[in-house]
């Protein structure tokens, strides 16, 4: 035996080490991620509550600047993209490969998809004088404003607060895609997920679905309400 | 891998959150009732559809009671932070 072998021996404790979490590193390592990530998007979502509420008059009234049927369309394709990557996780959990590449490819489509709706969204509105500072002059919107269909004082906070979250959680989700796109090129690809291992696909299944979470709460509170 | 438990029904669960993203719309733009209450339903499911994802598709539902626990303790930390914010701003 040599030294080093004889020193970790006596460091070992003589009792079996306990079980903790009974989870793996990554996943542990991916829960407390999501954890700070939480304190994140409450911290925009407690910011924007008390911009709204504080706000020197009326909010613009949901359905006017925003397109609605467009953003919903878009929930509902992050709903599917969330389903495709369990499905993805479950296909691997069942040792079968072909179908956890297919719903990840899915998953990955479903994600750029939402992210290039988001793009689009932007420029549209843009377009009609939305922006991060407020309301265009000359734009179609200031001349909704002028008409006092929407109101002039909250325009700017309706802006600032719009673009930060839904463009931070359309970061999110685009380091999601890259991250898929990242598993699918160098690891689903080759085969080297096996029914008894498949820690990659849980772990960044776990982002994905929070990213869907976070958009659930972000739809009905810029969106709806 | 340690995950060994029943797999819950995927499609059901996306039946569920497609079925209350459409309740969530015909709320917001169709339903005739005060604006509070609105707030108040659309809040409602929205937590509904948030807990759908976190318990079914985040397999929280079927995780060792500790991993939960320390899933959830950002959660009353967070409503902690938005409360205290809100209150700065009332008094």
């Amino acid at each position: 035996m040599t030294h080093a072998a004889a020193t970790v021996d006596q460091m070992r404790p003589p009792y079996p080490a306990e079980r903790g979490l009974d989870v793996y590193n990554t996943k542990l390592g991916m829960w407390i991620f999501l954890a700070s990530e939480v304190m994140f998007f409450a911290a925009l979502i407690g910011t924007y509550i008390i911009l709204r509420f504080g706000a020197p008059g009326e909010w613009a009234k949901p359905g006017i600047v925003l397109n609605i049927k467009i953003t919903a369309f878009n929930t509902f394709l992050l709903i599917c993209s969330s389903v495709s990557m369990v499905k993805a996780y479950a296909s691997i959990q069942d040792g079968d490969q072909k179908k956890m590449r297919f719903w990840l490819l899915m998953t990955i489509l479903g994600g750029a998809a939402f992210v290039g709706i988001q793009v689009y969204e932007y420029l549209h509105l843009i377009e009609h004088g939305f922006l991060p500072s407020g309301v265009r002059e000359g734009s179609e919107l200031a001349e909704l404003v002028a008409k006092g269909t929407l109101p002039a004082a909250t325009m700017g906070l309706y802006g600032s607060t719009f673009y930060t979250m839904t463009g931070f959680h359309g970061f999110h989700v685009t380091c999601g895609v890259i991250s898929m796109a990242y598993l699918y090129f160098t690891k689903a690809l080759p085969g080297k997920y096996t029914k008894l291992n498949y820690g990659g696909i849980e772990t960044v299944g776990l982002y994905w679905h929070f990213v869907d979470l976070v958009w659930i709460i972000l739809f009905t509170i810029v969106y709806l309400i | 891998m340690e995950t060994a438990h029943k797999r819950p029904n995927y499609i059901l669960i996306w039946v569920y959150l497609a079925v209350l993203t459409a309740a969530e719309l015909g709320l917001a733009f169709e339903l005739p009732i005060s604006r509070n209450w609105k707030l108040v339903l659309l809040l409602f499911l929205a937590v509904w559809k948030a807990a759908l994802v976190g318990l079914f598709f985040m397999h929280l539902k079927f995780e060792r009671w500790n991993l939960r626990v320390m899933a959830l303790i950002p959660l009353p930390l967070a409503v902690i932070f938005i409360l205290a914010g809100m209150s700065e701003h009332i008094w």
